[in-house]
C-alpha cells in the first residue's frame, strides 16, 4: 500500500503531527526521569526561540541552513535518490563562497559579490555531488554510499586546503582571513531594526533561502524537468518507456541536489562567520534528511520544519543555559528523537492511518 | 446437498467509507467442489476473498466454516480454519528454495534441520497424493511462473488446508501453464478439497468450475451450476446487459507497408538471443498480430521495436527511414518523434505510474510535446484540457483528471493509456496485451477502438497471449515460439492450427509452400 493513497492533509499535516507528539511525549519523560519538570522545559524552549526578537532570529538562521540542506535531500528523493552527501557538499560549497568573496570583497559591494558567491557555492557543492551521481547514473553505484564517502573526502580535502593553502600566513588558525564589507551580507538587525533580531546572526540568506523553496517547487511541479524527475523517482521503467534518459536524469538531479546543499554556505559564511573555516557545516547537512522527511520533500513542509528544528536548536541551547541539570547532551537527545520520530519511525503510524483512510476505490483497483 | 456446505457466507457487508465493496452476499461453497466467482474488476470479489481470508472484517453477516460459525481476525485464523489462499501476486521468497518457501512461517522449531527435513517428507507425500510435481531444492527465482504458483498451492496443502482460494490464478500463466492448473483443481477436488476460484474470465469458469456465483457491483446477482449455464449468460450477468463477444470489422484493406523489421535478433542480459532472425512487415490499415506463448521473445520484441531495448542486429524502416537497429542509439522518446505509439504490456510496470494524477500520465513520453509546454514550463492548463477531452472520449470513469492513477480499476487505466497513444495520431502503435486485467465492458471499447484506428489507414502490430483476442482482431497472425517468427496465417486462422504453432510444432503448412515454389 503506497503513501499515495492517503488524503493530503493527513500525509502533509496529521502524520508529522503524531510523529512530533511522540517525540515530545518521549522527550517528556526523559525530562520527568531526569527530575526536571517538562512542561516548564517545554515553555523555556518555546520562550526561547520564539519570545523575543533576538531568539528569533537565531532560530531563523538555522532555519535557512536546514531549509537549503533539505530542499537538497528533497530534489534528490523526488527522483528516488537519499543524497546523504549534503554535509560535504555544503562544506564544499563554503569553498565556492570564500572564492568569490575573497576575490571580490576589498574591490566591490556586498550585492556584486553575492550572485558570484552563489554561483560559486552552488558550482562547488553540485562538483561534489557529480561523481557520486555519475557513478549512480552510469556505474550503479548507490549514491548513498558514494554520497556518504565523499563526506569524509570532504573533510580531509578542506582541512588539507585550509592548512596548507587558504590559511592566512602566519596564523595559528586553520581559517581564511575574514571578509572585508564587500564580502558580508547585511544582518536582518540592519535591516529592519524594528523586528529587535539584536545580534543573532540572521541575515539576508533567509530571503535566497524562501526564494529558492520557491523556485523547487517550481522546477519539481510546474517543468518539465521536475516531471522527468518525479516520473523517474516514482517509477524508473515507466520513465524509460517514456524516452527519460534515466544517466541524464540522475546526473542533473544530483548536481541540483549539491548545488542547493552547497548554498547553505552562503547563510554560514557569508552571511554570519564572514570567513572560512574548519568545520562550519557541524551537521546541517545531516539534519537536512530529518528536515525533508518531516516536510514530505515539499518546500512548504520543508520550511516549517527547518523552523521547527531551528527552534530545537535554538530553544535547546537556552534550556541548557536555564535548566543545568538539561546539558548541552540532552538537548542532543531531544533533536535526535524528533529526528528519529520524523525520519526513522516515519512509518510507525502510517499503516494504522492508511487503514483508517483508505479510500475504497484503491481496493477495487487492487483487483485488477 | 444435504451436507454441510464447506464454507457459507450469510448477509456480508463491507463499507469503504461511503462506497460498498460487497452488499448483503450470501454465498454457499459445497465441500469437494470448485466454485468460481465471477464479476468484473471492482466487483467485490477480492474484498469478499479478503474477509474469508482475514485481511478485513465484515460489517456485517456471519461466516460459517464446516457449519460453525466463526470470526477470522487475521489470516492466521484463517489458516487454523484450514482455510488457504494463492495469491495474484505470489507470496514467495525469490532466492530461498521450494522448500524453504513451503516452510516459512511454519518452521515449528528454532532449529531449522528438523522441520526441513520433516517437510521434505511432507511434500513428497503431498506431490505424489496431488500430482503437484516440483523440485523441492530449487530456488523460486529459476523457476517458471507456473511452477511457481504449485509452489503456493503447496504451501497452503502443507498448512492443511481443506479450501484453497485462488485469486485470479491464471492472470499470469500462459495457456498451457494454465490448462495443466486446472487439471491440478480437479485433483484437488477429487481428494476432497474444496477450491473457490476468482477469476473474470469466462471460459476459465466454464472450463473449470462445479458452480459459479456472479458478482456485480458489490453483489451477488447469480449463483449456477456451470453446466446449466453457458458464457453469454455469465457475461450478461456480470456486466448487466449483453455484450458482443466477437468483434465487428471489415476486412482490412492494407495499403503500403508502414513498418519493415528486418533480420531482427535482440540479446538479453544474460546473454541469451531471445529474438532470432525475425522479418515482416506492419502495412497502412491492417492489424498485424503476434500470437504465442508468453516469454517466446514478444516482450523483447516490442520492446526493441519502441526503443526500450538495444537490438544485436537488424534494420527497422519507419516513416521513410532505415535505422540500423544494432548501432542504433534511438531511445523511446526518438521512436515517438517518428509516429510511433506504444501501448506496453505491463501498463503498472511501464505504462503508467500509478502515484501520478490521471492528466499527468495522459502526457507520459509526449512532455515534450510543445503543444504542452511554455518554455521550459510545463502548460498545466493545455494538459488537463486534453487530459478531459480524452476521459470523455474513451469514458475514462471516474471522469476525474486529478484523480491518483492507482485510483482507477484496470479497464480505466488500460483506456488511459490507450487514450494517450492512440490520440497522438500515430502511423504505427505497437499493442501488448491490451486487454490483460480488463473487463468484458472495456475489452469491447478497446477492440473497437483499436479496429477504428485499422481503419483510418494505420498499422498496427498487436502482441497477446489471449489466442481469442488475435483471432478476433488480427487480419494477419504471426506466431512467434523460441525468438523465431515459425507460421504465418491469415484472418481466419484455426485456433487448432494456432495452438500447434505456439506449441513450437513444425510449420508443415509453410514448408509445403515453400517446398512447392521451389
Amino acid at each position: 500500500m503506497s503513501a499515495g493513497q492517503l488524503p493530503r492533509w493527513v500525509d502533509l499535516g496529521l502524520i508529522p503531527f503524531l510523529n512530533l507528539a511522540a517525540a515530545f511525549l518521549v522527550s517528556g519523560l526523559v525530562v520527568i526521569l531526569i527530575g526536571e519538570n517538562p512542561l516548564e522545559a517545554v515553555k523555556i524552549l518555546v520562550w526561547g526561540s520564539l519570545g523575543y526578537g533576538e531568539g528569533i532570529g537565531f532560530t531563523l538562521f538555522y532555519a535557512t541552513n536546514f531549509i537549503f540542506t533539505g530542499l537538497a535531500v528533497a530534489v534528490a528523493f523526488h527522483a528516488g535518490l537519499f543524497n546523504i552527501g549534503g554535509e560535504g557538499q555544503a562544506y564544499l560549497g563554503g569553498l565556492g563562497v570564500a572564492m568569490a568573496c575573497l576575490a571580490l570583497d576589498t574591490y566591490v559591494p556586498w550585492y556584486v559579490t553575492l550572485p558570484f558567491a552563489i554561483l560559486g557555492s552552488a558550482a562547488t557543492g553540485a562538483a561534489w555531488a557529480l561523481i557520486p551521481g555519475w557513478l549512480q547514473a552510469t556505474r550503479g553505484s548507490h549514491v548513498v554510499i558514494t554520497t556518504i564517502m565523499f563526506n569524509f573526502i570532504a573533510a580531509s580535502l578542506m582541512g588539507y586546503l585550509l592548512n596548507n593553502m587558504l590559511k592566512e600566513r602566519g596564523s595559528m588558525q586553520t581559517e581564511t582571513r575574514t571578509f572585508e564589507d564587500g564580502g558580508r551580507l547585511p544582518m536582518l538587525n540592519d535591516l529592519f531594526p524594528s523586528f529587535g533580531f539584536g545580534y543573532s546572526p540572521v541575515n539576508l540568506s533567509l530571503f535566497i533561502a524562501i526564494l529558492a523553496c520557491f523556485l523547487v517547487w517550481l522546477l519539481i511541479w510546474r517543468t518539465r524537468l521536475g516531471f522527468e524527475i518525479r516520473s523517474f523517482g516514482a517509477n524508473a521503467t515507466a520513465a524509460v518507456y517514456a524516452g527519460i534518459s534515466p544517466v541524464r536524469t540522475i546526473i542533473i538531479t544530483m548536481l541540483i541536489s549539491g548545488g542547493l546543499a552547497g548554498m547553505m554556505a552562503i547563510n554560514e559564511i557569508m552571511g554570519s562567520q564572514h570567513r572560512l573555516l574548519l568545520d562550519f557545516v557541524t551537521g546541517y547537512g545531516f539534519v537536512g534528511i530529518a528536515v525533508a522527511l518531516m516536510g514530505r520533500a515539499h518546500p512548504v513542509g520543508i520550511a516549517l520544519a527547518a523552523v521547527l528544528f531551528g527552534m530545537l536548536y535554538q530553544g535547546g541551547a537556552e534550556l541548557s543555559f536555564e535548566m543545568p541539570s538539561i546539558t548541552r547532551d540532552m538537548i542532543i537527545v531531544i533533536q535526535g528523537l524528533v529526528i528519529l520520530f520524523a525520519g526513522a519511525l516515519e512509518y510507525m503510524f502510517r499503516p494504522a492511518i492508511v487503514r483508517v483512510f483508505t479510500p475504497a476505490q484503491s481496493l477495487q483497483a487492487e483487483e485488477a | 446437498m444435504s451436507e454441510t456446505p464447506a464454507i457459507e457466507l450469510r448477509k456480508i457487508s463491507k463499507n469503504f467509507g461511503p462506497v460498498q465493496a460487497n452488499k448483503d452476499i450470501d454465498l454457499v461453497v459445497r465441500k469437494g467442489s470448485i466454485h468460481g466467482i465471477i464479476g468484473e474488476n471492482g466487483a467485490g470479489k477480492s474484498t469478499l476473498m479478503s474477509i474469508l481470508y482475514g485481511f478485513y472484517q465484515a460489517d456485517e453477516g456471519d461466516i460459517l466454516v464446516g457449519g460453525t460459525k466463526v470470526s477470522i481476525p487475521d489470516s492466521k485464523a484463517a489458516i487454523g480454519l484450514g482455510i488457504g489462499m494463492v495469491h495474484q501476486h505470489f507470496m514467495l521468497v525469490d532466492n530461498f528454495s521450494v522448500l524453504e518457501n513451503v516452510v516459512l512461517g511454519a518452521e515449528d522449531s528454532q532449529l531449522l534441520a528438523g522441520g526441513l527435513s520433516r517437510a521434505r517428507t511432507e511434500l513428497k507425500r503431498l506431490e505424489e497424493e496431488y500430482e503437484l510435481r516440483v523440485d523441492p531444492d530449487a530456488l523460486i527465482q529459476d523457476l517458471p511462473v507456473g511452477l511457481q504458483q504449485r509452489v503456493e498451492i503447496l504451501k497452503a496443502l502443507y498448512r492443511s488446508a481443506g479450501v484453497l482460494i485462488l485469486d485470479e490464478p491464471t492472470g499470469v500463466l500462459t495457456p498451457a501453464e494454465a490448462d495443466h492448473l486446472f487439471k491440478i483443481l480437479e485433483v484437488l477436488k477429487n481428494e476432497g478439497k474444496t477450491v473457490v476460484l476468482i477469476t473474470h474470465k469466462l471460459r476459465e469458469i466454464m472450463a473449470a468450475t462445479d458452480m459459479v456465483s456472479v458478482m456485480r457491483r458489490g453483489e451477488m446477482v447469480a449463483t449456477r451450476e456451470t453446466a446449466n449455464t453457458s458464457m453469454e449468460e455469465l457475461a450478461e450477468l456480470m456486466v448487466g446487459r449483453s455484450v458482443l463477444l466477437r468483434v465487428d470489422k471489415k476486412p482490412a484493406e492494407p495499403k503500403a507497408p508502414v513498418m519493415e523489421v528486418e533480420n531482427l535478433t535482440v540479446t538479453d542480459s544474460r546473454g541469451v538471443q531471445v529474438v532470432k532472425d525475425v522479418s515482416f512487415n506492419v502495412r497502412a490499415g491492417e492489424i498485424v498480430g503476434i500470437a504465442g506463448v508468453s516469454g517466446n521473445g514478444q516482450s523483447e520484441l516490442l520492446e526493441t521495436l519502441s526503443g526500450i531495448r538495444r537490438a544485436t542486429s537488424g534494420t527497422l524502416k519507419i516513416n521513410g527511414e532505415t535505422i540500423d537497429l544494432g548501432t542504433s542509439t534511438l531511445d523511446a522518446a526518438d521512436m515517438r518523434d517518428k509516429n510511433m505509439g506504444h501501448v506496453p504490456e505491463d501498463r503498472h510496470r511501464m505504462g503508467l505510474i500509478n502515484s501520478f494524477a490521471e492528466y499527468e500520465n495522459s502526457i507520459l513520453g509526449y512532455h515534450r510535446d510543445p503543444a504542452y509546454s511554455r518554455g521550459l514550463f510545463l502548460d498545466l492548463g493545455a494538459i488537463r484540457k486534453n487530459a478531459v477531452a480524452e476521459i470523455e472520449k474513451y469514458d475514462i470513469r471516474p471522469p476525474s483528471p486529478m484523480l491518483k492513477t492507482a485510483n482507477f480499476s484496470g479497464g480505466n487505466q488500460q483506456k488511459i493509456v490507450l487514450a494517450r497513444e492512440i490520440e497522438r495520431d500515430p502511423e504505427v502503435l505497437l499493442v501488448g496485451q491490451p486487454t490483460r486485467g480488463v473487463d468484458i465492458g472495456a475489452i469491447e471499447f478497446i477492440h473497437r477502438r483499436l479496429v477504428e484506428l485499422r481503419d483510418q489507414g494505420k498499422g498496427i502490430l498487436l502482441v497477446s497471449v489471449e489466442l481469442d483476442e488475435i483471432r478476433a482482431l488480427a487480419d494477419r497472425v504471426l506466431v512467434m515460439f523460441d525468438g523465431r517468427i515459425v507460421g504465418e496465417r491469415g484472418a481466419g486462422a484455426e485456433e487448432g492450427d494456432l495452438g500447434l504453432l505456439m506449441a513450437g510444432v513444425e510449420d508443415t503448412h509453410r514448408n509445403t509452400i515453400e517446398g512447392g515454389a521451389r
